[in-house]
C-alpha cells in the first residue's frame, strides 16, 4: 500500500464515519421525542454531514481521479465504505440514539482533539474547525446519558440495554490496521492507542454518574474500516444513494 | 472598482439566517482583492454544514456581476478556524436589535464540556434572569434561550 492510497482511505474513514452516522440522525427529522430534541439532534447530523463533505472533497483531490464528494457518497457500493460499525447500527428509540452518539461523540472528540496536531495541513485545519462543534455534540450526548442514565427505572433501562448491545463496537475505534501504521510513522494519523485510555476514562466516568453499569463484555467486533459491514449499511445507502444513481444528471 | 468599492458592495450581502448581519460584520470574509476587474476572496464557514454559505456564494457572485465585475473567484478556507469572535461590534450590536443575544468574548472554552455557567442578557429586556431550553436552536449558530423576568423565549449566538 502506497501513502497515496493509505491517505485515501484515512480520508473515507474519517468522512465515512461522519456521513453514515449524521445520515442516521437525520432519520430523527420530524420525528424526535420532543421539538427541542429534534432540531438539537438535526443540528447536530448537519454538522456531521457538512465535515463529511469537506473530507471526501479532499479524498478526491489525493486519489486524483477526479471523484467529487458527491461522487464518494452516491456512488460507492458497502465494501467501499470505510466508517465504523457502530455508525450504521439503526436509531432504536431515542435512548439508543443517544447511546450511539455518546460513544461516537466521546471518541470524536478524542480524535479531532489529536488530529488537530497532524503534519497534513487539510487534517490540522479539518480537526480545529470541527472540534468546535463536536465540543457541543459531547456536551449534548452526555448530559443525555446522565439524565436518562440517573432518571426513571424505564429511563435507565433504555440506555443500559443498548450501551451492553453496542459496547461490542468500541473496540474498533481504537483498532489500528496498516492504513494507520503508514500515517502514523509520518505523522499524519493520529495514535490510537494514545487516545483509548481517555476515551475509557471519559466514558467510565459518566457510565458511574449515570448510575449504570460498565458492560463486562469485551469482544471487538471489526471489520468497517476494511470494508467489512454489518447488513444495516446496504439500507442506508439505498435510500441515500437512489436518487443519484437513478437520475444521475439530477441537480437543485 | 478599487478596494473600497468591493467592501462596499460585500457590506451589502446579508447572511441570510440573520438578514441585519452584513458577511463582513459576520467575519466570514477573510481577504479580497481586485485586479484587472477579476476579484478574488477568501471565504470560512461559520459551521461545516450550514446551508447559508453556498446562497452567501451566490449573493456575492451575483452582486460583484452586476456592478461590472467580470469574474469572482471565491476560496473556501477552513484553517484559522472561524470563530464568533471575528464578529464586530457593530454586527453585535445590530445581533442585539434584532433579538439575539451575541455571543460572550472568547470561544476556545473547553470547560464548556462540563456544563454552562454564563449569564446570558436577554435582548429585549436586559435582564441576566435567564435559562438555557436548547444548546440547539433555530440554526447551527444559535441556542435557544428564555428569560425569566419578561418571560420571552430569544435566540442566543453561541460561542464557536
Ligand atoms: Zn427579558
Amino acid at each position: 500500500m502506497t501513502e497515496q492510497d493509505a491517505l485515501f482511505d484515512y480520508c473515507l474513514r474519517i468522512g465515512d464515519s461522519s456521513l453514515i452516522i449524521g445520515h442516521r440522525l437525520s432519520e430523527w427529522c420530524g420525528h424526535g421525542p420532543i421539538l427541542e430534541e429534534d432540531i438539537a439532534i438535526i443540528n447536530v447530523s448537519l454538522d456531521l454531514v457538512g465535515q463529511a463533505r469537506s473530507v471526501l472533497d479532499y479524498a478526491g483531490k489525493i486519489e486524483g481521479k477526479g471523484r467529487s464528494e458527491d461522487d464518494l457518497a452516491y456512488l460507492r457500493d458497502v465494501a467501499f465504505y470505510r466508517n465504523h460499525l457502530i455508525c450504521e447500527q439503526p436509531n432504536g428509540d431515542y435512548g439508543r440514539t443517544i447511546v450511539r452518539q455518546f460513544l461516537f461523540d466521546s471518541f470524536h472528540y478524542l480524535f479531532l482533539n489529536e488530529l488537530v496536531n497532524s503534519k497534513d495541513d487539510f487534517f490540522s485545519g479539518y480537526a480545529e474547525k470541527s472540534l468546535k462543534e463536536v465540543i457541543y455534540h459531547m456536551q449534548h450526548s452526555t448530559k443525555w446519558m446522565l439524565r436518562m442514565g440517573d432518571g426513571t427505572e424505564e429511563s435507565h433501562r433504555r440506555v443500559q440495554e443498548p450501551l451492553n448491545d453496542l459496547w461490542r463496537f468500541t473496540g474498533e475505534f481504537f483498532a489500528v490496521n496498516e492504513v494507520d501504521k503508514i500515517l502514523i510513522s509520518n505523522g499524519i494519523a493520529v495514535d490510537l492507542n494514545k487516545i483509548k485510555p481517555k476515551w475509557k476514562q471519559y466514558v467510565r466516568e459518566i457510565i458511574e454518574d449515570a448510575t449504570l453499569t460498565l458492560p463486562t463484555n469485551d469482544w471487538e467486533q471489526l471489520g468497517g474500516k476494511e470494508g467489512r459491514h454489518t447488513e444495516h449499511l446496504g439500507f442506508i445507502l439505498a435510500e441515500m444513494q437512489f436518487l443519484p444513481r437513478a437520475y444521475p444528471d439530477a441537480t437543485w | 472598482m478599487n478596494d473600497f468599492q468591493i467592501r462596499e458592495l460585500l457590506e451589502e450581502v446579508k447572511d441570510p439566517e440573520v438578514p441585519v448581519l452584513s458577511i463582513l460584520d459576520l467575519g466570514v470574509v477573510r481577504s479580497f482583492s481586485i485586479k484587472e476587474n477579476i476579484v478574488d476572496i477568501v471565504l470560512t464557514p461559520t459551521y461545516s454544514g450550514c446551508p447559508a454559505m453556498q446562497v452567501i456564494e451566490d449573493d456575492i457572485v451575483s452582486i460583484l456581476k452586476n456592478n461590472g465585475v467580470e469574474k469572482v473567484n471565491i476560496e473556501m478556507v477552513l484553517a484559522p478556524a472561524w470563530t464568533t469572535d471575528w464578529i464586530t461590534e457593530k454586527g453585535k450590536q445590530q445581533l442585539i436589535e434584532f433579538g439575539i443575544a451575541p455571543p460572550e468574548k472568547s470561544s476556545v472554552d473547553k470547560s464548556s464540556i462540563t456544563g454552562d455557567a454564563r449569564f446570558i442578557a436577554c435582548p429585549r429586556c436586559k435582564s441576566e434572569n435567564t435559562e438555557m431550553l436548547s444548546q440547539f436552536g433555530s440554526t447551527a449558530c444559535k441556542a435557544l434561550y428564555r428569560c425569566k423576568d419578561c418571560l420571552e423565549p430569544f435566540d442566543y449566538f453561541k460561542c464557536l
